[in-house]
């Protein structure tokens, strides 16, 4: 497939927003001794993480003026319980967050619904992919699990930096966190990238015309130009493009962020822990990319040669 | 339950892409259009089709066969294209079985186009919204038109008879008897869509008379 920037910088952006919710959520379910300032700053940040991905979203439309019209079909399409879902997850993290500013309590029952709709978000957002079923890397248990692990390894790796000067005695909680969830999506995409190089497509040329024979070639697809066709389902990256990201993305999002995680926490440094957000974020879209590029469409069995 | 459909043999297809041109002049106007192009006489031109003929060669020289083999729709039973919409754009009629999508509802988020495994789905290049074959709905329910020829554009264009359309859940249709007695097949079986196009295979015509030993 050919991944689109917007999507790219929607599922990062939302997952990291999602996460930092979720782990300054649990430091008040735990009641971990973080201040107000800490709560109202982790919800300010997953809002304006949430609100920039609902803004890239907007340009992976072709009529972005109808997009209102896209929360109808919440019975059958997880893309539209997705439209749902985001806006919600939006209202209960700021309600959350204005309940810590102004003090009016009930902030354990709205911060429940918070994150019921995180996780029903983070539900939607991969199953969109997952569901699919003829995009066999993408149609995995593997991609709800590794949506959720990484936007909870970023969001905490974001907590541990927003509490490193508000809540100092939280940043080793969260910067613990942040290694072990880091470690933990690391482990998971690792298996989930095996998994996908032994898939073995269950359509071929023979079965997208319905030819017997082994032997198969296309001599022409029909037309010389270019057409939706050939664009939007081929990344048009050589293999060892491919390749060289596929090594990149794991030290970018997982293995150097969690060394300069530890090494914040130990000197204290605040620059480090900024630091490892950033390295990880950069890392965490290149793995989007990747996971998006990955995926082999059987339409493009129709589109092999031009002539 | 009607279910309309094409039945498209490969056996008398000769790959002259008419049915691709009428689809494209008939769904380029009318109340379907347009169909756009951009740049279409520049050096990288777009083009939007519902409609392709694409060739394949089958077997190993000297053995082989060229394959003609049109692509448009196939306007499957339980189409995978229609739930993931987020809008109800896309939608399958209860009427006719035909595959729809609602220009006016669509906001061109291409997830349709995704989860489809065809390929027959295409955003057109300037409206920015999905197309794909209507079975040129517009045409075949057009009470104005000699009954003859309410019929797709692609159908009546086709020079050799090689695009059947009818209902395929009366088996007294041409394309159920077709289907039937020519061992018709639907395309990628394996995803369970169902797809209501067939195609009827290639298959060795003998000649009527085979030359023999001469008897004079």
């Amino acid at each position: 497939m050919r991944p689109a920037w917007s999507v790219v910088f929607l599922t990062t952006l939302i997952g990291a927003g999602q996460g930092l919710f979720a782990a300054a959520f649990a430091a008040e379910v735990l009641r971990a001794p973080a201040t107000r300032e800490f709560f109202v700053a982790a919800a300010a940040g997953a809002l304006v993480l949430a609100s920039l991905g609902l803004f890239a979203s907007f340009f992976h439309l072709g009529r972005p003026e109808r997009a209102w019209r896209s929360a109808a079909m919440w019975r059958t399409s997880w893309l539209s319980r997705e439209v749902i879902a985001l806006p919600l997850f939006m209202a209960f993290a700021a309600a959350w967050g204005l309940a810590h500013h102004f003090g009016t309590g009930s902030t354990l029952l709205i911060g429940a619904f918070g994150l019921a709709a995180c996780l029903a978000l983070f539900g939607c957002t991969a199953m969109i992919y997952a569901c699919i079923r003829f995009l066999q890397e993408w149609a995995s248990p593997y991609t709800p699990a590794n949506f959720v692990l990484m936007g909870c390894a970023s969001g905490t790796t974001l907590a541990a930096a927003i509490a490193a000067p508000l809540a100092p005695y939280l940043g080793r909680s969260f910067a613990f966190g942040a290694i072990v969830l880091a470690t933990a999506a690391l482990a998971v995409r690792v298996a989930s990238i095996a998994r996908n190089s032994r898939i073995k497509p269950r359509s071929t040329l023979q079965s997208a015309i319905g030819v017997r024979d082994p032997v198969v070639r296309q001599v022409s697809q029909g037309f010389t130009a270019g057409a939706f066709n050939t664009r939007e389902f081929f990344h048009g990256r050589s293999f060892r493009f491919m390749q060289a990201l596929r090594f990149t993305f794991p030290l970018l999002a997982f293995i150097i962020p969690t060394v300069l995680i530890g090494a914040g926490i130990a000197t204290e440094s605040f620059g480090l822990l900024v630091t490892a957000c950033v390295v990880q974020y950069v890392g965490l879209v290149m793995e989007r990319w990747y996971f998006l590029a990955d995926a082999n469409h059987p339409q493009n069995l129709y589109y092999q040669r031009v002539a | 339950m009607t279910q309309l459909a094409l039945v498209i043999d490969l056996n008398v297809c000769v790959g002259c892409h008419a049915c691709v041109t009428s689809c494209k002049e008939w769904n380029n106007g009318g109340s379907a259009g347009p169909l756009s192009d951009l740049e279409p006489y520049g050096a990288d031109p777009v083009g939007t089709y519902l409609n392709r003929v694409q060739t394949f060669e089958v077997g190993t020289y000297p053995d082989t066969k060229t394959v003609h083999f049109p692509k448009s729709c196939l306007h499957c039973e339980d189409p995978p294209c229609v739930p993931v919409c987020p809008t109800g754009a896309s939608y399958k009629r209860a009427e006719d079985g035909i595959v729809l999508v609602d220009y006016d509802k669509c906001i061109g988020c291409k997830y349709c186009a995704w989860a489809c495994p065809y390929g027959v789905r295409e955003l057109d290049a300037r409206q920015k919204v999905m197309k794909k074959c209507t079975l040129c709905v517009d045409r075949i329910t057009d009470k104005a038109l000699p009954e003859g020829d309410r019929k797709p554009a692609c159908v009546m264009a086709c020079p050799t008879n090689a695009r059947l359309f009818g209902d395929i859940h009366d088996p007294e249709s041409e394309v159920s008897k077709a289907i039937a007695y020519r061992d018709g097949y639907a395309l990628m079986p394996e995803w369970g869509t169902k797809p209501a196009n067939h195609y009827l295979p290639r298959r060795i015509t003998e000649p009527c008379d085979p030359p023999g030993p001469s008897s004079s």
